[in-house]
C-alpha cells in the first residue's frame, strides 16, 4: 500500500516556547515544533500497515515554513520513506480554506491508496481541512477511525468508525481520505537507527507555482477568517507538588480539594 | 533529536537504576543490554559492519544524556568506543568484518590496556611484552587500571616488540587483540574505587597468552601512534561524560534549589545560591559548547586534533569537580547523604579529571600545541 500522511507541525505544547507575531497570529517560524498529536497516531497506523504488508510506502505531507523539514524528520525517523512539504512566504495566514485547497492541489501530485489525517490539529483545531481535502480531490472520506484494514487485492478499505454508541463498520473504495485519533495506538519512539536513517532521506519542497496556485488568493490577503485580537492567557499561581508518600500525599490531595470546596 | 531519544531512555530506565548501581558497586548488565538493544553500543561502528557510523559529536551527546543520569552507565558507551578505536583507526578490512558486528550489536565489549602500574602518564614505558614466535606472538606483562577490564570480551593490548635501546622510545609498542579465553590470560583482581563503581576497573594479567599473527592491529612498533591517535579521539567521550555528570548535577540543585524553603522562602531566592547555580549553569554550558566544537574540528580532520581533545577534557573535567562540589554544597547536608544523587555525582566527577590522561597531561598535550614540541 501507498500511504500520503498530512502531518502539521504544530507548536510544541511542552515547550511553551510559542511566539505570537504583530499582527497578532502564531509566529511559525520561530515557535518550536513537533508533529501534530492525531497526526502522529495516523503516522504510526500506517508505518504498522506498511511493516505487516512488508512493502509499501508512506509520504510524509505537510503545509508549513521552511525550516519544517526539521519537524518532518522525526516522522522520517519513525520510518517514514520520504517527505513532502508545501512552503512559500505567501502561505503565512492562510485560513483553514486556503489550506485545503493548497493541500488538495499537492496530494493530487502524489501516487497514494489511502491519506490518512489527524481528526484535528491541536494549534487550529477546526477539523475541516481533513473533510475538505477528500472533498476537493474528490476522495471518499472516513472519519474517526479505530482500525484501518486495508484490502489491497479488493482495492477497497475498511475502519471501524467510532461514534457515541461504539463503532460503524464502514467500507469504501481506494484511493481515499481516512481520519484517526489515538485510539489507533501510540506512536512508536524513532530509534537510533531511524534517526541516522532519516538524515539521507528525501524531503522534497513545492512551492504555490509548482502546484498552479495563484498567490493572491492565499495567505492573510486571501483569508476568509481573520485574527482580530490574541492574547497570552494569564500566568497560573505557582505550583505546589506534594511529594510525601502516597498514603499521605492521597490525604494531602483531598484536605487541599475539601478546603476549596472542590470536592 | 538523537539527543532527545537517548535523554527519555536515559531518565526512564537507567535514572532509576543509578543510586543501585553505585551502591552494589556490579555492573550493570541490564544496562549493557539495553544500550545494546537501542543500538546505542553501535553507533562508532560503520554501517557496513552493523553499526550506526555516527560521528563523534553524535556518540558524545549519547554519552553526555547517559552519564546525567548514571556516569557508569555513560561509559559504556565511551569504552566500547575507546577499545575499538585501534581497529577502527588501524585494524584490517579482516579484522573489522571479523569482531565488528558482535560489538555494535553489544553481543561483545571491548577494553583498552595500555595502563601499567609503572606506566601511566608515561605510557611507553610500558614493560608488557610480545615476542613472535614462529606465526604467534607471546605476551607477557599485567595491565593496571582497565576500565571494565574484567567484563570485556576483547582486549585491546599494547605491548613491547622492540626492546633494543637504540629504538625510539614511541617505536617500541605493537597494539594486539587478546580475547579473554585465550590460556594464560586472566583478571588478577577489581579495584574498589571512590565513583564510577558500577564500572569495574581491573588488573588484567598476561602469563605468555598466545596470540596469532591476524590479531596484531598496525605495523609493529606502531603502537605507540595508535595509542595516541585513540586518545585524541575518545577524550572528547569522557569530556560528553562530565558535561553529563555536571549537567545531572545542575539539574538537582537547581531543582532543590526552587522546592526547598528556608527563612520563608526557597532558598534559590538567595542571591548567595542563585549565584552559585548561574556559575554552575553558565560553566556546564561552556564546557558543553567546546566539547561540541572539539568534536567537529576532529571530525574534519584538524592539525591539531591532539589540542582541542585535550582542551575539551581538561575544561569539562574541572567543571564537572566544580560543579557537583557546588551541588552538594547547595544541598547542603542533604548534599552529603545518599539520599540525593549529588554526593555520588561529585565522586563520579572525580575520575574524569584523572583518566585517559590527567589533567596535568591534557596541559601539557596543550602546551606543546602551542610552542610545536613534539612527542
Amino acid at each position: 500500500v501507498r500511504i500520503v500522511v498530512l502531518a502539521k507541525p504544530v507548536p510544541d505544547p511542552a515547550s511553551g516556547g510559542e511566539r505570537l507575531g504583530p499582527d497578532g497570529r502564531l509566529d511559525r517560524a520561530n515557535s518550536p515544533a513537533v508533529v501534530n498529536g492525531n497526526d502522529e497516531y495516523v503516522l504510526e497506523k500506517a508505518l504498522k500497515l506498511i511493516d505487516a504488508a512488508g512493502e509499501g510506502e508512506v509520504i510524509v505531507l505537510a503545509m508549513a515554513p521552511p525550516n519544517a523539514t526539521e519537524t518532518m524528520r522525526k516522522a522520517l525517523a519513525m520510518g517514514a520513506t520520504r517527505g513532502v512539504l508545501v512552503t512559500d512566504p505567501a502561505i503565512a495566514g492562510s485560513c483553514t480554506v486556503a489550506t485545503t485547497r493548497i493541500l488538495a492541489a499537492a496530494l493530487k501530485t502524489l501516487d497514494f491508496d489511502l491519506a490518512l489525517a489527524g481528526v484535528d490539529t491541536s494549534d487550529g483545531g477546526a477539523g475541516v481541512v481533513g473533510p475538505g481535502v477528500a472533498t476537493l480531490v474528490g476522495l471518499p472520506y472516513l472519519s474517526y477511525a479505530a482500525t484501518i484494514e486495508p484490502d489491497p487485492a479488493a482495492r477497497t478499505v475498511r475502519v471501524n468508525h467510532i461514534t457515541a454508541a461504539g463503532y460503524d463498520v464502514v467500507e469504501a473504495p481506494m484511493p481515499v481520505l481516512i481520519s484517526g485519533t489515538q485510539a489507533l495506538g501510540e506512536p512508536r519512539y524513532p530509534s537510533l537507527k531511524g534517526i541516522m536513517a532519516a538524515r539521507n532521506k528525501e524531503i522534497v519542497t513545492l512551492s504555490l507555482a509548482d502546484l498552479g496556485i495563484d498567490p493572491a488568493t492565499v495567505g492573510s490577503t486571501g483569508a476568509t477568517t481573520k485574527v482580530v485580537d490574541s492574547r497570552a492567557p494569564e500566568p497560573r499561581a505557582a505550583t505546589r507538588v506534594v511529594r510525601e508518600a502516597p498514603d499521605v500525599a492521597a490525604r494531602e490531595l483531598v484536605s487541599f480539594l475539601a478546603q476549596r470546596r472542590i470536592i | 533529536m538523537l539527543r532527545d531519544a537517548v535523554k527519555v531512555l536515559a531518565d526512564e530506565r537507567i535514572a532509576p537504576r543509578a543510586a543501585e548501581i553505585d551502591r552494589t558497586a556490579e555492573f550493570p548488565w541490564d544496562v549493557k543490554e539495553l544500550l545494546a538493544a537501542h543500538d546505542i553500543l553501535g553507533l562508532p561502528f560503520p554501517e557496513e559492519h552493523g553499526g550506526l557510523g555516527a560521528e563523534l559529536l553524535t556518540i558524545c551527546l549519547a554519552i553526555e544524556q547517559i552519564s546525567r543520569v548514571c556516569a557508569t552507565s555513560g561509559l559504556i558507551v565511551a569504552v566500547q568506543e575507546l577499545g575499538a578505536l585501534p581497529l577502527l583507526l588501524a585494524g584490517t578490512e579482516e579484522q573489522r568484518k571479523r569482531w565488528f558486528p558482535d560489538l555494535a550489536a553489544g553481543r561483545t565489549l571491548i577494553c583498552f590496556a595500555l595502563t601499567e602500574a609503572e606506566a601511566g602518564s608515561d605510557a611507553a614505558s610500558a614493560k608488557t611484552r610480545a615476542r613472535r614466535d614462529g606465526d604467534e606472538w607471546v605476551i607477557d606483562g599485567s595491565k593496571r587500571f582497565i576500565s571494565q577490564g574484567s567484563v570485556a570480551d576483547l582486549i585491546t593490548v599494547f605491548a613491547v616488540t622492540d626492546d633494543d635501546p637504540e629504538t625510539p622510545r614511541h617505536k617500541r609498542l605493537t597494539c594486539f587483540i587478546v580475547e579473554k579465553e585465550m590460556a594464560g590470560f586472566g583478571v588478577e583482581r577489581i579495584e574498589h574505587k571512590m565513583g564510577i563503581r558500577g564500572s569495574p576497573t581491573a588488573e588484567l594479567g598476561f602469563r605468555g597468552v598466545r596470540v596469532p599473527e591476524a590479531n596484531r592491529v598496525g605495523a609493529e612498533g606502531e603502537g605507540f601512534a595508535i595509542a595516541m591517535r585513540t586518545l585524541d579521539r575518545s577524550r572528547p567521550g569522557i569530556a560528553a561524560q562530565a558535561v553529563g555528570i555536571a549537567q545531572g548535577a545542575l539539574e538537582v540543585a537547581a531543582r532543590y534549589a526552587t522546592e526547598r524553603k528556608q527563612f520563608g522562602r526557597p532558598i534559590g531566592e538567595f542571591q548567595m545560591i542563585g549565584a552559585m547555580l548561574a556559575d554552575m549553569d553558565a560553566g556546564t554550558e561552556a564546557a558543553r559548547q567546546l566539547l561540541y566544537k572539539a568534536c567537529t574540528e576532529i571530525e574534519a580532520g584538524a592539525p591539531d586534533a591532539a589540542r582541542w581533545s585535550a582542551m575539551c577534557k581538561l575544561v569539562a573535567g574541572d567543571t564537572a569537580m566544580r560543579v557537583t562540589t557546588d551541588a552538594v554544597q547547595v544541598l547542603g547536608g542533604y548534599g552529603y547523604i545518599d539520599e540525593f544523587p549529588v554526593e555520588r555525582m561529585m565522586r563520579d566527577a572525580k575520575i574524569t579529571q584523572l583518566y585517559e590522561g590527567t589533567q596535568q597531561i591534557q596541559r601539557l598535550v596543550i602546551a606543546r600545541a602551542l610552542t610545536g614540541r613534539r612527542g
